[in-house]
């Protein structure tokens, strides 16, 4: 079925190192478990249980650190879902956002978690790109200075730095972009 | 039978002292369908007032039966519940295209139970036509639930809710299906009012709030509704306001930029919903905004925090106000200092599930240990269904948790990296399984984990003798081990097996058990063709399936290994990789 493969593909381009197939991606890995295992049929067939039990507490070495089919059980679904979280909680260690400035040639990145406030973080984008921002005001925005900070939210939209409460800010900023006041007018700055 | 077995006694007492009519009242009385087979068994009239007066059948395996002999039997169902692949097949072990598809079942349904009201379906595969199928072939059809099942997408939903008109429950739980929208949810017509049981938390795509809405608003006997993530705060507060009479209730995101009321009226929804007694959801749930549940902790009994990160404060927090929980859901970000918590305030727990944040990631050493398991034995004395992912073991710890809970009817061990012992003592865990089955005596599920030799499946053969259901992965030293099992458990009626050094003689050795059991299965094990082939042709009311490795290396050895007692035979929709012997 034509939707059907889509939806394992989906599955596997999320998670490449699960494909169908027993043992361990990689054929060197595929004998190493192999012989793990299979240094336990030899006991099996040639010595008593007892003897076997001690043989294979030594020999029985467990898979490498690579990933093996279907372990841990954990569904597809719930698999999926933690794959698509893992780029959120990448960025949980460490909130690295792209900042760019209008007119600046490169873009550059920056931890959000380094910052407690957003006094902290104008001076830092301040130090960052040489520039300088002004004071924000709930009423007027930016009105003033050469340069507004905005955002872009998790829904995408463009908002201007430092309406919502800092917390709120860090969780939902996924990139930082300084533009010159002229442009900024469409904020209701 | 013979009515009348003993010939000396005066022909005025019947064997059946009472007129068919109530003998067949009283048997409708009968749920459980365990208690109604043994009703079957006791004489040829009580199995005649059995099989009229049965309204639900339950099939644990599809291919056991045909759906043919069931009609035959049970004239009068309205309620069918199919299971179909294997249980390894939501790991991935099962290649697409094995079978279990539902479509067979519903042509003889069609013609045989027209009045056909609830389906429920695990691990089946339903396509879109099955279920469009399904909608304009049962004018009565009622209650649609579908778990792990694969195969559909939402335009089979589409059918359903536009054709079945007195639709009561829709529960879409965990499926691999192709999401091309949220159309679906607007195509339930506005004269449909019977919706009591609402399920699409798992479904990415948005639907129609509008729709929804509506929907909710209209259908008073609503009690269940679980949304999915896309419902933001915001919208769930208005459907709350429509539907406070719900019991159980999954949220959508519980992440808001900026909600448009103030919190306080969210947490009056939420005090307004005097009936709860499950809550799921609370997708990226935050300590902005959790407190808002706090008003409807107190009448939980099932939390399912299994999709919320939370870190172990928040849960503390939460779990303050959840003293009547008897089943828990989290996810391990909650860390043993979560766990502690739930010692300290659940006392009323049976039921705990820890699932894993990141169960890829080896390098990671987060998540819960053996600490925060006894914790939660200590403060939770009644516990008997754990399922517990973590990263290290003791047996020390196992004993002691034992000891704190003996009621444990079902015990889920996943220590995540293969072949591990326990890290203290760098012994095999073997001690630990031992605990188990010797304190717990009721346990009917158990799975295993960890670096296991034969003495674990000596210790489980010796004293797990209500064991129903048995999980063992990477573990045993030799024949034995599986043979211990084989022998020793009498109620055991399915075995799964992965990567354990269990050969031919293991497989032979349950010769005879095999057909008192569901199923066996068995995966990169040291099992040959041959022995599966003796195996066949001994036991002709099994079906011993080989499935071929796709690289068809080693032909003599059986990868994959599975076997069910059937009285319909060989099955004929075997795709081409299925040898059945």
């Amino acid at each position: 079925m034509d939707h059907n493969k889509s939806t394992l593909n989906l599955f596997n381009n999320i998670d490449l190192a699960t494909e169908l197939r027993l043992g361990l991606p990689g054929s060197d890995d595929h004998t190493e478990i192999k012989k793990s295992l299979s240094g336990n049929k030899r006991s099996s067939s040639e010595m008593g249980s007892s003897t076997c039990t001690q043989e294979n507490e030594s020999t029985f070495s467990p898979p490498t650190k690579e990933q093996v089919v279907g372990w841990p059980p954990v569904r597809s679904y719930r698999k999926n879902i933690i794959q698509a979280k893992k780029p959120e909680a990448e960025m949980g260690s460490g909130m690295f956002v792209k900042v760019s400035m209008d007119g600046a040639p490169y873009l550059r990145k920056m931890d959000l978690k380094m910052y407690k406030s957003y006094e902290e973080l104008m001076k830092g984008l301040q130090e960052m790109f040489k520039c300088i921002i002004g004071l924000y005001s709930e009423r007027e925005g930016y009105n003033g200075s050469q340069h507004v900070p905005t955002y872009e939210d998790k829904d995408g939209d463009w908002m201007l730095v430092g309406d919502v409460p800092w917390e709120m800010f860090v969780n939902s900023c996924k990139r930082l972009r300084i533009m010159k006041s002229c442009e900024a007018r469409g904020l209701g700055v | 039978m013979d009515p009348n077995p003993n010939p000396k006694k005066p022909k005025a007492i019947k064997s059946c002292p009472f007129p068919d009519e109530v003998l067949e009242r009283v048997l409708s009385l009968i749920d459980s369908h365990h208690d109604r087979s043994s009703v079957s068994l006791v004489c040829k009239n009580w199995y005649n007032a059995e099989r009229w007066t049965r309204r639900h059948v339950f099939i644990g395996n599809c291919y056991s039966v045909s759906p043919q002999i069931v009609a035959a039997r049970f004239p009068r169902i309205r309620s069918v519940t199919l299971k179909g692949k294997p249980r390894f097949s939501d790991f991935n072990l099962v290649p697409e295209d094995w079978g279990a598809d539902v479509q067979s079942w519903l042509t003889v349904f069609s013609t045989v139970y027209p009045f056909l009201e609830e389906l429920r379906l695990k691990r089946m595969v339903v396509t879109d036509q099955s279920l469009e199928f399904l909608a304009l072939n049962f004018c009565g059809f009622k209650a649609l639930s579908l778990l792990s099942c694969d195969g559909f997408s939402t335009d089979g939903l589409k059918a359903i809710a536009t054709h079945c008109k007195n639709l009561r429950e829709l529960d879409i739980q965990e499926n691999g299906i192709d999401d091309l929208g949220g159309h679906w949810l607007s195509c339930f017509p506005e004269s449909l009012t019977s919706l009591e049981i609402l399920n699409f938390a798992s479904l990415n795509s948005e639907v129609s709030f509008d729709a929804l809405e509506k929907l909710v608003s209209r259908c008073k006997s609503l009690r269940v509704l679980k949304v999915n993530r896309n419902i933001s705060l915001d919208q769930l507060q208005k459907l709350l306001l429509r539907c406070p009479q719900l019991t159980e209730l999954g949220t959508g995101s519980f992440m808001q930029e900026l909600i448009s009321g103030p919190v306080t009226e969210l947490k009056n929804m939420f005090s307004n919903c005097k009936n709860l007694v499950t809550l799921s959801g609370l997708w990226d749930a935050t300590p902005l905004y959790l407190p808002v549940v706090y008003p409807a902790c107190d009448s939980l009994t099932f939390l399912n925090l299994s999709y919320a990160t939370l870190r172990s404060i928040e849960l503390a927090n939460l779990l303050s106000h959840c003293k009547n929980l008897r089943r828990l859901w989290l996810i391990d970000t909650v860390g043993d200092k979560g766990l502690e918590a739930v010692g300290s305030c659940c006392p009323l727990l049976e039921e705990l599930r820890v699932f894993p944040a990141d169960p890829f990631d080896q390098e990671i050493f987060l998540g819960v240990t053996e600490s925060g398991f006894m914790s939660v034995s200590r403060g939770c004395p009644k516990l008997r269904y754990v399922l517990y992912f973590c990263r290290q073991m003791t047996n020390a710890a196992v004993a002691t948790i034992a000891r704190n809970c003996p009621d444990f009817t079902h015990f889920r061990l996943c220590i995540m990296n293969p072949g591990q012992p326990d890290y203290l003592t760098k012994e095999p865990m073997d001690e630990a399984f031992g605990a188990i089955v010797k304190t717990c005596t009721k346990l009917q599920r158990l799975a295993i984990s960890g670096l296991l030799t034969d003495r674990t499946f000596e210790y489980i053969g010796k004293y797990a003798k209500n064991l129903e259901t048995l999980s063992v992965a990477f573990a045993g030293s030799s024949d034995l081990g599986m043979e211990y099992v084989l022998k020793g458990c009498p109620k055991l009626r399915k075995l799964e097996i992965r990567d354990c050094p269990f050969g031919n003689a293991a497989l032979l050795s349950g010769l005879t058990k095999y057909e008192s059991m569901r199923s066996l299965w068995m995966s990169a094990c040291n099992v040959t063709m041959d022995a599966c082939r003796v195996l066949a042709k001994e036991r002709p009311r099994l079906n011993v399936e080989v499935m071929r490795d796709e690289d068809g290396s080693d032909d003599s050895q059986a990868h994959k290994v599975y076997v069910y007692r059937t009285v319909v035979g060989p099955r004929k929709d075997a795709p081409p990789f299925v040898l059945t012997l």
